[in-house]
């Protein structure tokens, strides 16, 4: 009787043994870092608006964040701003600019403006700007330099781990709360003296790790 | 076997024998290679077969339906969470326990009666455990989400609850699966090497032969085998024990009445092998009939099989004996009236009917008449299988049903759902037992040669 394999079979069994391990680990690691790409993500990846409107150049010219998002300090959430509020600036300058129509359609008609979400939370997630804002954490520590982007895009990827990471440690992130809206504003060289103390000053209480709870986000 | 026994001693040979001494060694491997040899099986076996893959298809259709419309299309509801989900899966875990007691520990003691059964119930194990695997994932209602039971480094830095004993489990299945698995083809690799020297089509020999892994039976190839079956056994061992204590922590680490006690886990040890066995015996009476095993599968396994379900049976009837005796004597308002309840309650007739079934009936197995008569042994091993399925009913809905608080009690009443997946695995079961006994050797040949060669010529 003739042998069913050559014996090159050996080689491909082993090789193949090899190819399955490394196989499997290989797309674990892919997997993992599919994850973190800005595929996924969408950091670093400017989002198209209906209006191409650059937080640069508005916010060059003096803005404070709040002119526009004026809920962030008592609210959920920090507010997208009607087109009236555009429409303060731009029925005087720019108000024939063809890259305003879509706004001033929207002035005309009613119809609000439909902006692209950059920043989306699932729903599963509780989240308030202003209990952020009022203990001190700052537009720029989550959003990065907003003021230095033509069209916004995210510097964070928002994961749990994200969160976690400040909620761990608030200490690391917390500024003062005139130091809020200052997007150039970077930890000081003393921030692990200060941030505890402003803690303190803030009424964050991080005995327990109780920012850590299940229930802060999942309610 | 030194000289043949005098006529009036043959019903007493029959039944100690482990195997019939007219076997050598081409005859038994003969007899168990033709079996995975010939293209066709027997007739019942393809209505078997048939059957099996409607119920399949019946488990298919309700868990794309389960997935679709999520897990309220059982009958469950507070107070009442876990129903058929968990107990068919304490059920079929409980049903795999069989095939590690008899492959591993036996193996360990040495009883050569192990021999002609520990393939067949290996193979029970791992299909068991299959079944059992799909309940705690679809109770999980988003199954795809499955892998979030597992530690892994994630991106929302969440860890499982170690401290759960749900957890637990996870480990003990996935152990126990793949610890059985492993064993179960160690076993099968010189088998495979035999069945591809003897089959004739082409495709049988090269299938065959990729699963014997190169096994050509040098000296070097059995004492290397030797040692990786006992070391596996060993690892085995344990693993009879652990995976159905920490099934039973999921109960018993509760504070509901009716879980929360110390006894659970040896008393869910051996109900799982007592229902493990009478599984074996379920499938095993018909198989050695249909394919004339009568000779391999003698009276003496199914007296031995007898014998530990009546062991394990009793422990079990003890365990029952206790809960109610411990319910009364802690002079807890709570646990007796679950029990009580237990007795008297609306599900009063499971408990009963579970008395019956798991303590009355198989007392007959006191007679070795019983013992050794196939069909009635068929009967109370299906009956104890009812049994045991009863007792995991009894024991998660009667202890849910009626809670700390009256306000939320409530009936569960399991839905077509709930019976169409639990029939369906029933299905998936009796259909991976006909793909094996089709194409697997049933019985292990070269331990069965082995035990031959001890029989002729004494031990060594």
């Amino acid at each position: 009787m003739t042998q069913v394999f050559h014996p090159a079979a050996n080689t491909i069994a082993r090789v193949s043994i090899m190819a399955g391990i490394l196989g499997v680990a290989g797309l674990l690691v892919l997997g993992d870092a599919l994850q973190k790409s800005s595929y996924v993500t969408e950091v670093n990846m400017p989002r198209e608006q209906v209006v191409p409107f650059s937080h640069k150049h508005h916010a060059s010219l003096g803005l404070d964040c709040r002119y526009c998002h004026t809920s962030v300090e008592d609210s959920n959430s920090a507010g997208i701003p009607p087109t009236r509020t555009c429409m303060n600036c731009h029925s005087m300058i720019w108000n024939d600019a063809p890259m305003l129509e879509p706004v001033r359609q929207s002035w005309a008609t009613g119809e609000p403006l439909e902006w692209n979400r950059v920043h989306d939370l699932p729903q599963f997630a509780y989240f308030n700007h202003s209990i952020h804002v009022n203990a001190g954490i700052g537009c720029s520590t989550c959003h990065g330099r907003v003021d230095q982007m033509p069209l916004v895009h995210k510097v964070n990827d928002l994961y749990m781990q994200w969160c976690l990471d400040c909620h761990r440690a608030p200490e690391n992130f917390v500024r003062p709360r005139d130091q809020v809206f200052n997007m150039a504003w970077e930890p000081p060289a003393n921030q692990d003296e200060v941030g505890p103390e402003l803690l303190e000053l803030h009424g964050v209480d991080t005995s327990n790790h109780r920012l850590m709870d299940c229930y802060k986000c999942h309610r | 076997m030194a000289s043949e026994p005098a006529a009036e001693n043959i019903g007493y040979r029959e039944i100690e024998a482990v195997i019939d001494p007219s076997h050598d060694y081409e005859s038994v491997t003969e007899k168990i290679s033709r079996i995975s040899l010939t293209p066709t099986l027997p007739k019942s076996l393809y209505i078997v077969a048939g059957i099996s893959l409607v119920l399949i298809g019946l488990l298919f259709t309700s868990v794309f339906w389960l997935v679709v419309r999520g897990t309220g299309i059982w009958g469950l509801n507070v107070p009442v969470a876990w129903g058929f989900a968990i107990i068919n899966f304490v059920w079929w875990i409980g049903i795999g326990h069989a095939g590690t007691l008899i492959s591993a520990i036996l193996y360990l003691f040495r009883q050569e009666w192990r021999t002609t059964i520990n393939r067949f119930a290996e193979a029970m194990t791992i299909f068991a455990v299959m079944c059992a695997g799909l309940f705690p994932l679809l109770h999980i209602g988003r199954p795809w989400l499955f892998y979030w039971l597992l530690p892994y480094p994630n991106v929302m830095q969440m860890w499982p609850q170690f401290r759960s004993p749900l957890m637990w489990d996870v480990f003990a299945v996935s152990t126990y699966f793949t610890v059985s698995l492993l064993f179960w083809f160690t076993g099968l690799i010189p088998d495979f090497a035999t069945l591809r020297d003897r089959a004739k089509s082409k495709i049988a020999r090269i299938g065959y032969g990729m699963a014997s892994m190169g096994w050509r039976g040098s000296a070097r190839h059995w004492q290397r085998y030797e040692i990786v079956y006992l070391l596996l056994a060993g690892l085995s061992t344990p693993l009879v024990i652990s995976v159905h204590s920490v099934v039973s922590l999921d109960f018993a680490v509760s504070s509901i009445p009716g879980w929360h006690t110390t006894i659970f886990p040896p008393y869910f040890v051996a109900g799982a092998i007592y229902s493990g066995f009478a599984m074996v015996l379920t499938l095993a009476i018909p198989v050695r009939s249909l394919f004339g095993l009568k000779d391999l599968i003698t009276l003496n396994h199914l007296d031995n099989m007898s014998k530990v379900m009546l062991a394990t049976g009793l422990m079990v009837l003890y365990g029952y004996g206790m809960e109610a005796f411990f319910a009364w004597y802690s002079g807890n308002e709570y646990e007796r009236y679950m029990m009580w309840n237990r007795m008297t309650g609306p599900y009063w007739w499971g408990y009963w009917a579970l008395i019956l079934c798991n303590g009355v009936i198989p007392q007959l197995l006191w007679l070795k008449k019983v013992r050794i008569s196939p069909i009635p042994l068929l009967i109370i091993s299906i009956i104890i299988n009812i049994g045991m399925w009863l007792e995991r009913f009894e024991i998660v809905v009667t202890s849910l049903h009626r809670d700390f608080l009256p306000s939320s009690w409530d009936m569960y009443i399991p839905t077509f759902w709930d019976w169409s997946i639990y029939i369906g695995t029933l299905g998936f079961f009796f259909f991976l037992m006909v793909l094996f006994i089709k194409f697997l050797p049933i019985i292990s040949q070269f331990e069965v040669r082995e035990l031959l060669h001890k029989k002729k010529h004494g031990h060594h």
